[in-house]
C-alpha cells in the first residue's frame, strides 16, 4: 500500500530552486534512507512532503487535513527541541495530542501507546526523569519514542543519529529498520552512508534539489556516485554485515 | 493538580475577603461584610459596594488577566522571559490614556480615560496583526511588539514633554504607575467584556502550547495550526492587557514572575500553567493591593510600584537559582 506519494514537488526560496520536480512513492514496510550532501534538499523535501512549508506539485500527506495528517505521519525534526523541563513520560505523551481534544485527559489507549513507545526505546527506567536533564543520546531516544507514541503508519526523521555515539547510532537505525519490518514505513535522512546502506531497504540520493538515484542500497551507492555527488574518494567493501563505506579524501 | 487548584482558590478567596475588609474607613471585618450583603442605603454599604468591592474585583480580574497572558506568551515563545507587554499593547493602551489626560478628555468625559486606552489597545493590536498576524513568525511578532512599544513610549514622552501645565504631567506620571484605587463598578463593567473574551480565547490555547514544547515544526506536524494559534494569542493577549491597562494603568512583573514561579508546580506543562497563572496573578495583585493599603495607608502608594518592587527581587532570585542549575 502506498503511504506517501510525492509528485512533481518543487520548493523555491527567494527565487532559488531548492527542490525541482521530485517524484517518488513510499509503500508499507519500506525503510527509506534519504542521502545527499549538505544543501541537497533532504530536510526541505521532508518538510514539504509533510506540508510544513509552501511548495508546488503534490504530496499525498501535505494535502490531507491537519488532523488526519497528524494520524498518518509523525515527524522528528533534527533540532532536538525540548522547551520545558517536563518528565520523559509527559514528553512522550505529547505524541498523543492528535488523538486528544483540548483539555481532555489521557485515556487507557493513550497510556498504552506511551508505555509501548517507552518500552520500544528502552526508556522505562527514565520515565520520571526530567527530559531536559538527560544526555543528548537519551534525549534523541525520548524524541523518537514521542513520535512512536503518535502511532502513525509513516515516520519521517531528520538525521536522527546525528550526534549519537556509535552504539546508539546502530541501535537507532536498527530500531527504524525493525519498525519497517513490523509494517510501518520510515524515511530517515542520514550522512553516514554505510549505516544507511546497511539498515535501509531503499536509498534515495538527492543532489542539487533533484533525485540522482533511487533504489536498493547496492545499486544507489557506487564509488562513481560517491565521487560525483559527494566529491570524495571512498573505501568500499561488501561484507557479510552489508556494505562498508569510509570516505578517505576530498577530490579536488 | 487538584490540590494546587484548591489551595490557590482558598488563598484567593481569603485575600479577596481581606481586600474587602481593609481600608481607611475603620470598620470591623464582620460589620463590613454584613453591610456589603445587607444592601441598605447606609454609608457603610456605599463604601463597601462602591469602593472596596470594585477594587477587589478589579484586582482579581487584572491579576488573572496578566498571569494568564504571561503564561500563554511564555508558552508560545518557549521563553521564560516573555511577558504580556511584549506585543506592545500595554504601551499603546497607556498612550491612549495619556492622550486623554493631556487633552482633558479624561476630566471632562466620564470614562474618557479607559475608553481612549481601549482605542489605543485596538490600534496597537491592528498594527501587530498587520505586521505578524497570519503569515509572520514568532520573531516578526516580537520585533513588531518591540517597534510598537518603542513608538508608543516615544509618543508618550512627547505628550509629557509638550504638556502645558505641570498638573497634567503629574497626573500622567502617577497614572502610569498603575493603580486600582478609587475605581467604580463601571470600570469593572467596561473591562469585563474584553477580558472575558480574552480569557476564553487564551484558555483554548493549551493543547497547541503543549505541542510547542517540541518546537514549531513538530507542533505543526501534530496538526497544530501555528498561524491561527499566533493570531489567537495576539488577539487574546491584546484583549486582556488592553482592558487591564485601561482600568489599572501599567502593572508590571505579574505576567513575567507568576508563570515562572508556578511552572515547577504544574510539572512545566504549558496547558496547566494557563489556569494556574491566572489564579496566581489574581493572588499576587490582591496581595499587592492589600499591601498598598497597609504599608503607607495615607500616602497613596501605587499598585504598580509594589508589584515591581516585589516582582523584581523575586525575579532576580529566580535568575540566580536558574544560573546555579545551569552551572
Amino acid at each position: 500500500m502506498t503511504l506517501l506519494s510525492v509528485e512533481q514537488l518543487s520548493v523555491s526560496l527567494r527565487d532559488r530552486h531548492v527542490l525541482k520536480n521530485i517524484t517518488f512513492a513510499v509503500g508499507t514496510g519500506e525503510c527509506v534512507g534519504l542521502l545527499g550532501p549538505n544543501g541537497a534538499g533532504k530536510t526541505t523535501l521532508m518538510r514539504a512532503a509533510l506540508g510544513l512549508i509552501p511548495h508546488e506539485g503534490s504530496s499525498s500527506i501535505a494535502s490531507m487535513d491537519p488532523a488526519e495528517r497528524a494520524r498518518t505521519a509523525a515527524w522528528i525534526p533534527q533540532t532536538r527541541e525540548i522547551a520545558w523541563p517536563v518528565t520523559v513520560e509527559r514528553l512522550v505523551m505529547l505524541g498523543r495530542i492528535p488523538y486528544m481534544a483540548g483539555g481532555q485527559r489521557p485515556k487507557v489507549d493513550d497510556h498504552e501507546n506511551v508505555d509501548a513507545a517507552l518500552a520500544a526505546m528502552e526508556l522505562d527506567g527514565l520515565r520520571n526523569r526530567t527530559a531536559t536533564r538527560l544526555s543528548g543520546g537519551e534525549q534523541a531516544r525520548v524524541l523518537i519514542a514521542r513520535a512512536l507514541a503518535q502511532d502513525t503508519p509513516l515516520i519521517l526523521a531528520d538525521e536522527p543519529v546525528a550526534g549519537l555515539d556509535p552504539a546508539h547510532q546502530i541501535s537507532t537505525m536498527q530500531k527504524f529498520a525493525g519498525l519497517a519490518r513490523a509494517g510501518r514505513s520510515v524515511i530517515v535522512s542520514a550522512h553516514d552512508l554505510g549505516l544507511a546502506a546497511r539498515h535501509c531497504t531503499r536509498l534515495i540520493l538527492l543532489s542539487g534539489g533533484s533525485i540522482a538515484a533511487d533504489g536498493p542500497p547496492d545499486e544507489v551507492l557506487t564509488i562513481e556516485r560517491m565521487a560525483e555527488i559527494f566529491g570524495v574518494r571512498a573505501f568500499f567493501q561488501d561484507t557479510e554485515d552489508g556494505p562498508v563505506f569510509q570516505p578517505l579524501e576530498v577530490i579536488q | 493538580m487538584e490540590r494546587l487548584a484548591i489551595g490557590m482558590i482558598a488563598v484567593a478567596l481569603a485575600l479577596f475577603l481581606a481586600a474587602l475588609t481593609i481600608g481607611p474607613a475603620a470598620i470591623g471585618p464582620g460589620e463590613s461584610l454584613r453591610a456589603l450583603i445587607a444592601g441598605d442605603a447606609g454609608p457603610l454599604t456605599l463604601v463597601m459596594r462602591e469602593i472596596r468591592l470594585p477594587r477587589a474585583i478589579l484586582a482579581v480580574m487584572v491579576g488573572a488577566s496578566l498571569g494568564l497572558a504571561g503564561a500563554a506568551m511564555q508558552g508560545y515563545l518557549r521563553n521564560p522571559l516573555a511577558e504580556p507587554g511584549l506585543i506592545g499593547i500595554s504601551g499603546t493602551a497607556a498612550l491612549g490614556a495619556v492622550i486623554s489626560i493631556q487633552t482633558g478628555l479624561a476630566a471632562s468625559v466620564a470614562l474618557g480615560l479607559p475608553a481612549m486606552a481601549l482605542v489605543g489597545a485596538l490600534v496597537g493590536v491592528a498594527l501587530v496583526v498587520a505586521l505578524a498576524g497570519s503569515r509572520g513568525s514568532s520573531l516578526t511578532m516580537i520585533l513588531a511588539g518591540i517597534a510598537i512599544s518603542a513608538l508608543a513610549a516615544a509618543l508618550t514622552s512627547l505628550v509629557l514633554n509638550l504638556s502645558p501645565n505641570p498638573f497634567a504631567a503629574n497626573e500622567i506620571v502617577f497614572w502610569m504607575m498603575g493603580s486600582i484605587a478609587d475605581r467604580s463598578m463601571t470600570h469593572v463593567w467596561i473591562a469585563l467584556p474584553f477580558m472575558a473574551l480574552g480569557w476564553m480565547i487564551l484558555a483554548t490555547l493549551g493543547r497547541g502550547l503543549d505541542a510547542l514544547t517540541l518546537g514549531e515544526d513538530a507542533a505543526g506536524a501534530m496538526g497544530i495550526d501555528l498561524a491561527r494559534l499566533r493570531l489567537k494569542l495576539i488577539v487574546g493577549t491584546a484583549s486582556v492587557v488592553g482592558a487591564a491597562t485601561s482600568v489599572a494603568g501599567a502593572i508590571g512583573f505579574v505576567g513575567l514572575v507568576v508563570p515562572h514561579i508556578l511552572r515547577p508546580f504544574v510539572d512545566a506543562q504549558p496547558s496547566r500553567l494557563l489556569w494556574a497563572s491566572a489564579m496566581g496573578g489574581a493572588i499576587m495583585v490582591l496581595a499587592a493591593d492589600i499591601a498598598v493599603r497597609l504599608i503607607l495607608p495615607d500616602r497613596d502608594l501605587k499598585l504598580g510600584v509594589v508589584t515591581a518592587l516585589v516582582g523584581a527581587p523575586l525575579f532576580l532570585h529566580l535568575i540566580y537559582k536558574t544560573r546555579r542549575q545551569l552551572a
